[in-house]
């Protein structure tokens, strides 16, 4: 599974979302509805799901699935 | 604002924070912590537990709505000798706490910022459950910790990782403060608080007089660096950028201001 699919999916979960509602493309904030702390929860989902560490300062600007899927994967 | 359980049967004190939204430390909460402190019996407690009982996390750090709101009420500049005070208070109970004649384990989930990370830092042992975050994002504002929070760190962790931590300010997860030997054990989600108690039962057992010798000899308060983070931090408090950063995030109604 791609990484965008596996981190909707893991988002979805996470946020009682329909994954069937999000595309890569989307603005997960928006997607998901979260703040800024909910935001840090699934930062953490994140790096234990793909074991990677993630700082939070390489997630400025970092707005769509994809890009932080691609972030994921630079990082793995 | 904190509510304080005593198990008389094994000597267990429990304190849960629980101030909406996230436990933030004002001038409430300190009055809280001051309080509950008075209601610990170090005769009578053989351990005590220090958890939360907001649903976002353990304490997101210092009321930066209120302290700006200090700033805005004295633009002569008269909010430094009540920001001393506070911080004479703050830095008070975190000795005590520090310092209490009884082992204390934190209970971490969700955030641990700021503040609440100087306060997390005060217990002998942390647990955290696996969604548990901890972070110092004090420069992003211009300034540093100052509850106590840099000489505490130094004194559990390498020097690396305190750099790391606080010139970054970035987060880190559980795993990684396992990792980093910050955190003694990483939990399911729920199940914080039982590992606790389990953990204080079996501290409960041991000698009073040896428990005590023990953990002054191994966890000595860093009195004369603690004093000295306190006068750093009110001397940059002073800069004019620190207000400015309140004011941004004061008047922020962006979800991302941590990212």
């Amino acid at each position: 599974m791609a990484t965008a699919a596996k981190l909707i999916e893991l988002a979805g979960k996470r946020f009682k979302v329909e994954t069937s509602q999000m595309t890569p493309d989307q603005d997960f904030f928006q997607a998901l509805n979260i703040d800024s702390i909910q935001a840090l929860e699934l930062l953490s989902d994140i790096e234990m799901e793909f074991d990677v560490e993630i700082p939070d300062y390489e997630l400025q600007g970092v707005v769509t699935f994809d890009a932080l899927a691609a972030l994921i994967d630079k990082r793995r | 604002m904190i509510d304080c359980h005593f198990d008389p049967k094994d000597g267990i004190y429990e304190l849960v924070l629980n101030r909406a939204p996230c436990n933030e430390i004002g001038s409430a909460m300190l009055l809280a912590l001051e309080e509950v402190l008075e209601t610990i019996d170090p005769n009578k407690g053989k351990a005590l537990i220090l958890r939360s009982g907001s649903a976002k996390g353990f304490c997101a750090g210092a009321d930066l709505r209120e302290l700006y709101e200090g700033v805005l009420a004295h633009p002569d500049g008269g909010h430094e000798a009540k920001l001393r005070e506070f911080l004479d208070r703050i830095h008070s109970v975190m000795d005590r706490l520090d310092t209490l004649a009884m082992p204390t384990i934190g209970v971490v989930h969700g955030v641990c910022f700021g503040g609440g990370f100087e306060l997390a830092l005060t217990c002998d042992i942390l647990i955290a459950e696996k969604t548990a975050r901890f972070c110092f994002p004090e420069l992003r504002l211009g300034i540093i910790p100052g509850f106590g929070g840099i000489p505490r760190l130094k004194r559990d962790v390498g020097n690396a990782l305190v750099r790391d931590l606080l010139l970054t300010g970035r987060s880190i997860n559980a795993k990684k403060a396992v990792q980093v030997g910050l955190v003694s054990q990483m939990v399911a989600v729920g199940e914080g608080p039982n590992v606790a108690r389990a953990m204080a039962r079996q501290t409960a057992h041991f000698d009073g007089d040896a428990m005590r010798t023990c953990k002054s000899f191994i966890k000595p308060l860093p009195t004369e660096e603690l004093k000295q983070e306190k006068e750093h931090f009110l001397r940059l408090f002073k800069n004019p950028a620190v207000k400015a950063a309140l004011k941004t995030f004061y008047e922020s109604d962006d979800v991302r201001p941590y990212l």
